[in-house]
């Protein structure tokens, strides 16, 4: 192969027969460094696309809970998002807890959901396809386990914010907060 | 070697220019007297039409993004300027966005003609797939399109297809926030497709350029689906097809037109006149009709991942169409079997825009479920079968032999 190709007269060498082998082994580690320098190339531009520190800094947010009445609920912004905080009443609290874990989807009892049984603190975005469910006023249809409903392609959440019937794979989420007061959240 | 090529054209001055760069040699080549079957009928024109369309689409977007501003403060108001204030502002806008429409209609007949005639079979393989390419690339450019105006149709369509992505195990969230750029569709997402929106067309007229070329390649198809053998069997692009082309551009574009001046907003939803609001979804969102088919296979399967894998798998099949259709025999006109599958498929396709457009409850997603399992059940099984068992009916000799019936065919064969 080398013989043949080589021109006359440039490095006798390459035609000693393990030149190709040589030459094959010179292409492949240039590519390997093309390759290896277009993606690190390509990085800052791919990188560029995610959120900026600005948008990361978002401050949290105290959010008073002293006028939300027992049954009421309230939707906050929060990171561009709505944040749903509901007062629970007791009839919703027993419901929450009494299901059996084993029915559940995506199975966490509800002590784990929140911080005080009476405040329901969840991201109001349906973990389908990311539409804000139904349900923070009492007229708003609340589905068949009187919680949320998503009209999107219909997810019903429960009163823990659980999704237990619909196409929705995971519960909502719960955000990052901590009780500043008895009657204060600081979200994020 | 360095010798300017000999040129063949008399004005001295296009002379000079093609033996240097024979760009006029290679358009007398290509739209002069390049032969064209003589028996394609007007189904052949939509190619044609849809370009005219992706230049229609250029060249008012251009104008409209002079005037349009790309921050969530000023977005949907800049389009309100545009529609009150901004000279013939309403006009480009009406244009460009009932353009998308008529877009898809034309590429929507351009694709089923292919399907119907197999002009998706060898050797024009590639010409089929570069379709199917500029297919989902002028998708993604009007799904970000309908973004722009930033209505509630806009965002909340923004917020559940990008929201598609999350289904894909691990990747998925790191995707969702690289499309965003932050936590929900906010700024960002409106300032990068913004810039995408205005760069994929011209990514498409690089498509379309290379998809015409491949074409060039082996020629068009026909209603007979034979080959051309010779001179007799084909006519010069010129006049013959650009006069049809012309005509039928014209008729096209009256429709067109009607639509513009007459029911503007008629293909649009009303929601998008109003403001995006991040925290209200509409009652019942939907996405523009020419993705409604898609959207009912989405929402047809009951898994969030399975429904997003039989979405877009529902596109990217028609990637593989050459080789699922086992038939050597090209057009339907001699496939007495599959040409009745193929209307089928065609009601299937309707039946599932009507579904998408309803809501995803009762009847409605059953009948959307069937329609998805008959989509899949068509290309998957119905194809590689039929072209096995299926008789086809016996093919004409030529083109010429059929169009010309015997005779007359013959003394042209002679000359
Ligand atoms: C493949 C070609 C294109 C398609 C399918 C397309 C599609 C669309 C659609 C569906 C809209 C929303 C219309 C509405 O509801 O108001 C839109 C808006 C817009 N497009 Fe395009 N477009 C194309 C090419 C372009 C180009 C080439 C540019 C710029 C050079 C552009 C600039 C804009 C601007 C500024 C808007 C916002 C103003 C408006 O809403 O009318 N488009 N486009
Ligand atoms: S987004 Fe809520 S059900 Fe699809």
């Amino acid at each position: 192969m080398a013989q043949t190709t080589h021109p006359p007269g440039t490095g006798g060498h390459a035609a000693s027969g393990d030149g190709s082998n040589r030459r094959d082994f010179l292409y492949l580690a240039t590519g390997a460094v093309g390759v290896v320098g277009a993606a690190s190339a390509a990085w800052p531009f791919i990188s560029s696309m995610n959120p900026a520190a600005d948008t990361l800094a978002l401050a949290s947010i105290d959010v008073d809970l002293a006028p939300v009445a027992e049954g009421q609920a309230i939707t906050v912004t929060w990171r561009g998002k709505p944040v749903f905080v509901r007062h629970r009443n007791a009839k919703e609290i027993e419901q929450a807890k009494t299901v059996n874990l084993g029915e559940l989807r995506d199975p966490v009892a509800d002590e784990a959901r929140v911080k005080k049984p009476e405040w329901l603190i969840v991201v109001g975005i349906c973990t389908h396809l990311g539409c804000v469910p139904l349900g923070q006023k009492v007229t708003d249809p609340r589905g068949d386990f009187e919680g949320w409903f998503c009209p999107c392609h219909g997810s019903h959440y429960d009163t823990a914010g659980r999704i237990r019937k619909g196409p929705a794979p995971a519960n909502l989420v719960v955000p990052t907060y901590a009780f500043t007061s008895d009657t204060k959240i600081r979200l994020g | 070697m360095a010798q300017a090529q000999a040129s063949k054209f008399k004005n001295p001055v296009v002379n000079w220019i093609d033996s240097r760069l024979p760009i006029f040699t290679m358009l007398d080549h290509e739209y002069n007297h390049y032969p064209m079957p003589r028996n394609v009928n007007y189904l052949w024109a939509f190619g044609a039409i849809a370009g005219i369309m992706l230049v229609i689409m250029i060249a008012t977007g251009l104008f409209l993004a002079m005037q349009y501003s790309s921050h969530t403060s000023l977005a949907f108001d800049s389009v309100e300027r545009i529609m009150r204030d901004v000279n013939y502002g309403w006009l480009l806008r009406y244009v460009h966005a009932n353009g998308a429409s008529m877009f898809f209609i034309a590429v929507y007949i351009h694709m089923f003609r292919g399907l119907y005639y197999g002009s998706y079979k060898a050797p024009r393989e590639i010409l089929w797939i570069l379709g199917v390419i500029i297919f989902l690339v002028m998708m993604g450019t009007a799904f970000m399109g309908y973004v722009l105006p930033w209505g509630q149709m806009s965002f909340w369509g923004a917020t559940v297809i990008t929201n598609l992505f999350s289904a894909f195990p691990i990747v998925g969230d790191p995707i969702v926030t690289l499309l965003w750029g932050g936590f929900s569709v906010d700024n960002p997402t409106l300032n990068r497709f913004f810039a995408l929106h205005f760069l994929l067309p011209f990514v498409l007229l690089g498509l379309v350029i290379l998809h015409t070329a491949a074409l060039h390649v082996c020629g068009s198809n026909n209603p007979l689906g034979i080959d051309a053998k010779g001179p007799q069997d084909t006519v010069p692009f010129n006049p013959y097809v650009t006069l049809k082309d012309g005509f039928a551009v014209v008729m096209f574009l009256i429709v067109f037109a009607f639509f513009v001046f007459f029911m503007p907003n008629y293909l649009g939803h009303p929601d998008n006149y109003i403001p995006a609001n991040p925290l209200v979804t509409p009652a019942h969102i939907v996405p523009e009709w020419y993705f409604l088919p898609f959207y009912a296979i989405l929402r047809a399967i009951p898994d969030k991942l399975g429904g997003v894998i039989a979405m877009f798998g529902s596109i990217a099949l028609l990637l593989a169409l050459p080789w699922l259709d086992t038939s050597k025999v090209r057009s339907c006109k001699f496939r007495p079997i599959y040409r009745q599958f193929f209307w089928i498929l065609a009601i299937d396709a309707l039946v599932l825009g009507y579904a998408g457009a309803m809501p995803a409850e009762g009847s409605w997603l059953l009948i959307a479920r069937i329609g998805t399992f008959y989509y899949f059940f068509h290309f998957l099984v119905l194809l590689p079968v039929l072209g096995k068992l299926e008789r086809p009916l016996p093919l004409p000799n030529s083109i010429s032999e059929a169009v010309l019936k015997g005779a007359h065919a013959k003394s042209m064969e002679k000359a």
